[in-house]
């Protein structure tokens, strides 16, 4: 761009300096009375007026064309900035949420299981000392009694404790399933960081050059089909709020009823 | 029953797994994707194939187009357990040939269900 404008100012002190060498023949022409010579140089600066008109017009156009590229490239960055950017926001918010249910399932389910898990340890330790006594004949027959009874229910009691302890860990297993989801919606919006990157990095060489060339053009189209990419190729969970909101979406009652409908 | 699981995420591969194993099907194998996953079942004597869609290089639903193209592989049956939960990616899933089809986040008893389901008309069928 400096280039330019310099080689404009360069040609227009030529100009500059041709118009006032023919004005001052032009004062010695009419001093002289030669009117002849003196209408041909008033033509002539009349002409080189013109010109220098023209070449402004021509610098406007030019002004103009490059104003309208960026803008163009603006149009991308701007929709990033009103509909991609608030959408990118939501799905962050979507993992936010999705982390903390899934941390506070984990930390539901350990801490319902560790207490049981002590008693279970404590009453192991109290009933192996009493089978120790039993063993080396130790122990009165009342005593027995009330151990064999001990015994039974400590059993009975912890038959049903175990399983309480594997559904808990079933339930911490399950809830690891958000780092899939969220993943998945991470990536996505890390596409949407590159795209913002490309498009700012476009807008910086744009201005550099002031024209876009073909290449550049190619690549902005290509960079505008990229977020309505096919829904063949998967798009990750769907997310309240977003985009997303406008596509019919099922949980998996619809998924079974379209499915039966389809003849599954 | 040899089972492969084939999902991007290995927490998801590792989740699907548990709940095999508590189900009783302990002979599972895992794949990171669609690319990975078909050399192996084209060699690998497999009765049921489980799968993601959203998965790059090669997704869930080109890899199940390719199991029903190739002659060894088309009858396999195969579950696919996905977020994407569009109406319209059912639809094709569905036209691809897909069993059955489970939705992101699911449950033990949902995976339980379909697979009954899914191996209840095999047999019924056959």
């Amino acid at each position: 761009m400096p280039m330019q404008s310099l080689e404009i100012d360069k040609k227009e002190m030529e100009m500059r300096s041709t118009q006032l060498d023919k004005a001052r023949q032009l004062v010695t022409h009419i001093e002289a009375g030669d009117e002849d010579l003196a209408n041909g140089l008033i033509e002539e600066l009349g002409r080189m007026h013109d010109s220098i008109l023209f070449q402004e017009i021509g610098k406007l156009t030019r002004d103009l064309h490059e104003a309208l590229n960026v803008f163009r490239m603006d149009s991308r960055l701007s929709e990033i900035a009103q509909v991609e950017i608030p959408d990118a926001k939501e799905r962050l918010n979507y993992v936010v949420v999705m982390t903390e249910q899934a941390a506070h399932r984990t930390l539901n389910a350990v801490e319902e299981s560790l207490p049981i898990a002590e008693v279970l340890s404590r009453r192991s330790h109290e009933l192996a000392d009493a089978w120790q006594r039993f063993r080396t004949r130790d122990m009165s027959l009342d005593e027995f009694r009330e151990f064999s009874q001990q015994l039974g229910e400590f059993l009975q009691q912890g038959a049903g404790d175990a399983e309480l302890i594997r559904a808990n860990l079933s339930e911490v297993l399950m809830a690891q399933d958000f780092q899939d989801l969220t993943g998945q919606v991470i990536r996505r919006v890390i596409t949407l960081v590159q795209d913002v990157e490309n498009n700012l990095v476009g807008l910086v060489r744009l201005s550099g050059e002031r024209l876009s060339t073909p290449d550049q053009k190619k690549s902005k189209e290509q960079q505008d089909s990229q977020p309505h990419q096919k829904l063949s190729s998967g798009s990750g969970p769907s997310v309240p709020g977003t985009a997303d909101a406008s596509q019919e979406v099922c949980g998996q009652d619809d998924v079974d009823d379209l499915l039966s409908s389809l003849g599954f | 029953m040899k089972i492969l699981i084939v999902d991007d995420f290995s927490t998801m591969r590792r989740i699907i797994k548990n709940l095999l194993r508590d189900l009783g099907y302990n002979n599972t194998t895992e794949a990171d994707d669609g690319s990975a996953a078909l050399p192996m079942l084209k060699n690998g004597n497999f009765d049921f194939l489980i799968t993601d869609w959203n998965m790059p290089t090669m997704t869930g639903l080109d890899l199940l187009r390719a199991v029903r193209a190739d002659e060894h592989l088309k009858t396999l049956p195969v579950l696919m357990v996905t977020a994407e939960a569009k109406r319209e990616q059912i639809v094709e899933a569905a036209q691809v040939g897909v069993n059955s089809y489970i939705i992101k986040p699911f449950t033990a008893d949902t995976l339980k269900e379909k697979i009954d389901k899914i191996f209840e008309r095999i047999n019924a069928a056959g």
